[in-house]
């Protein structure tokens, strides 16, 4: 188990003072200064020595993320945007950080923004996260107050930081959309290139990370990228959150070491799978766009990005959603697909068209309802999908239905089978169990 | 994708007009951005008119608040109807409770939650209950599942609810005493139930 000492996020549950004192207890807003007067290029070899990998879903390298701005400031202002728009079926870590330490947020948005010559930082709020956001808002002006950040700060380097917030799309969280959604529109992705490095926010230069990923900087600055970079396995650095929801008999959210493989962390921290671990049916170890992993490989599930990737999986954001036996699963994924049809931004046809119609294919899989041959077309449609949309959104819909249909196969022809036994039988009508 | 449309005319209010406070708030809002992109206020302009005409969002409103932005009407409308916790059609005075039905919620138990709400509100969801008071949607993830199931009523969540629970702070808001918010359940928010595995050495 990671040491308490080598937490980066110490008032994970809101136990001590979220503001400006509790965060400066805690070591932030420490030596800013020097870290600032590096100067841009250390700061970003610090944190691509860290190996620091974006905490949003993807996993690209956050410092070589960085290095794509410009590098000297031309007629367009830089725009740092900070991803707080959570809404992956799963996931709520940014939400623990904004409310219990936004002060790591707001120190690691002004380094960040240092880096990359940003003068203004925009946070986008998911806007479900009411309190949250208010919370944000209240530490970003106990920093303001304290001179912290601002024109004219004690730092020397003038950042402002503003706090922008959704309103119920989880398409926004695709960084596109949320920079379309930023200047006041409907929230569907622009095609890149270009890319925003090049052509963001109001058509300046813009890096989009998420929460995560940036309020663990001030902490990597610090302490050092060696120190980041030994905890974990090469490539997959650092400490993650993780959020354990689901079938587990206590389900939380905690900070632990990548790569800690997935029973540990369900066994330590989670009390055990409900049942035990032999009641396990799959895991979907990244948040609801991932393809599950059926219990008989979580034993060897180590949670990093390629520990899921050699499952055909994904990391994701690092929640782990556990199903047990008792689970449906047909009609759990027929749930998740819903999710998909209902969010879909409407402005690709694979995707506006495809989501429903999945949807409506798996949920008569669930009662049964359907033929056999349709399995293989409902892949084939997946296929259609994946890789045939602006954005990852499409992807994200398709896999976790490979996943099913990858694992689950044996029961969804099983199901078949027991409605068309039904049919021509007299008593009772056996429905497959919830 | 939802497909959502404005309340029929007889339910629309003829005009909508900020409240000075509102107002002197929306001009500070349209501050945050750059000169010329005053458009990017549009989603907390909506939002703060939705709360003061009570939880929902009439087609004066909207239309007051692209004036405002100088923008076209319909690109504010677009707004609007895309995203999804703009309410268009009115809603329950004392409550509206959004049930999330995503998958780590629905494993945990959802449907009782789904259960009370039509047995107590409305069979459907989007109707107003009898007396006026109370009304209920299915919203996608809300962003608490370690916390599941769970609702968020106005501007607060309550996590962790059975359907006993989740009775209570009905109760509580129809007798206009709100339970408190957060875990139902004796935890510390998103900590494991029966405290702590991690941090114990951190002093708070």
């Amino acid at each position: 188990m990671l040491d308490d000492k080598d937490r980066i996020f110490k008032n994970l549950y809101g136990q001590g003072d979220w503001g400006l004192e509790g965060a400066r207890s805690r070591g932030s807003w420490d030596g800013t200064k020097a870290i600032l007067d590096k100067g841009r290029d250390a700061i970003v070899a610090e944190v691509k020595a860290s190996g620091l990998r974006g905490r949003g879903g993807a996993g690209f390298p956050t410092g070589v993320k960085w290095s794509f701005m410009p590098k000297a400031i031309g007629d367009r202002p830089h725009y740092l945007v900070v991803n707080a728009d959570e809404s992956e079926p799963g996931t709520c870590k940014d939400r623990e950080i904004m409310r219990h330490d936004p002060h790591l947020l707001v120190e690691g948005c002004l380094i960040a923004g240092r880096s990359m010559d940003c003068r203004s930082g925009y946070i986008y709020v998911r806007g479900e996260f009411i309190r949250e956001r208010q919370r944000l808002q209240a530490a970003i002006d106990q920093a303001y107050e304290a001179k912290l950040i601002g024109k004219d700060n004690i730092h020397g380097y003038d950042f402002d930081l503003y706090v922008h917030h959704g309103a119920g799309a989880y398409i926004c969280g695709e960084e596109m959309a949320l920079l379309e959604s930023l200047e006041g529109k409907k929230g569907q992705p622009r095609l890149k290139p270009p890319f925003p490095a090049n052509m963001g926010l109001y058509g300046c230069p813009t890096t989009v990370n998420n929460v995560e990923s940036i309020a663990v900087v001030p902490d990597i600055m610090r302490r050092g990228a060696t120190w980041f970079a030994g905890i974990g396995r090469p490539n997959n650095t650092g400490t993650k959150l993780f959020c354990i929801s689901g079938h587990v008999e206590r389900p939380c959210t905690v900070e632990e070491a990548m790569g800690i493989p997935v029973r540990e962390l369900i066994d330590t921290h989670c009390g055990g799978v409900r049942g035990g671990w032999d009641n396990l049916l799959a895991i979907i170890p990244g948040g609801s766009s991932m393809p599950l992993i059926p219990a008989s490989q979580c034993d060897e599930l180590k949670m990093d990005f390629d520990g899921c990737a050699a499952l055909k999986s994904s990391l994701g954001t690092a929640a782990v959603i556990v199903m047990d036996k008792s689970t449906d699963i047909i009609r759990a994924m027929a749930r998740i697909s819903y999710f998909y049809k209902h969010e879909s931004c409407g402005q690709c046809t694979p995707c506006r068209e495809g989501m429903g119609w999945m949807w409506r294919v798996l949920t008569r899989m669930a009662d049964g309802r359907a033929q056999k041959r349709e399995i293989d077309m409902l892949f084939d449609v997946t296929k259609q999908i994946e890789g045939h949309t602006i954005c990852a959104f499409g992807d994200g819909a398709a896999w976790p239905v490979q996943g099913l249909l990858r694992h689950f196969r044996p029961e969804i022809e099983r199901r078949i089978d027991e409605y068309t036994r039904n049919a021509d039988r007299s008593g009772a009508v056996q429905v497959a169990a919830e | 994708m939802s497909v959502r449309r404005l309340a029929p005319a007889d339910k629309q209010p003829k005009d909508f007009a900020f409240t000075k406070e509102n107002l002197a708030w929306a001009e500070k809002q349209i501050a945050k951005y750059p000169t010329g992109r005053q458009q990017s206020a549009i989603i907390p302009l909506l939002w703060r008119a939705q709360e003061q005409n009570g939880g929902w969002l009439p087609e004066a409103a909207i239309r007051h608040v692209s004036e405002m932005l100088g923008m076209a009407h319909i690109r504010a409308l677009e707004v609007a109807t895309f995203y999804t916790m703009f309410l268009l059609e009115p809603c329950g005075k004392k409550a509206h409770v959004q049930v999330c039905g995503t998958t780590p919620c629905m494993l945990r138990g959802a449907q009782a939650i789904f259960d009370v709400c039509k047995r107590r509100i409305h069979h459907d969801p989007g109707h107003v209950s009898a007396g006026g008071d109370f009304s209920w949607e299915e919203v996608e993830c809300l962003g608490a599942c370690v916390n599941a199931p769970m609702v968020l009523i106005w501007n607060d969540t309550y996590e962790d609810l059975t359907a006993d629970s989740f009775e209570k702070v009905l109760d509580g808001f129809a007798k206009g005493q709100p339970v408190k918010p957060g875990p139902q359940v004796d935890r510390q928010l998103s900590a494991p139930v029966g405290g702590q595995t991690t941090l114990k050495s951190v002093k708070a």
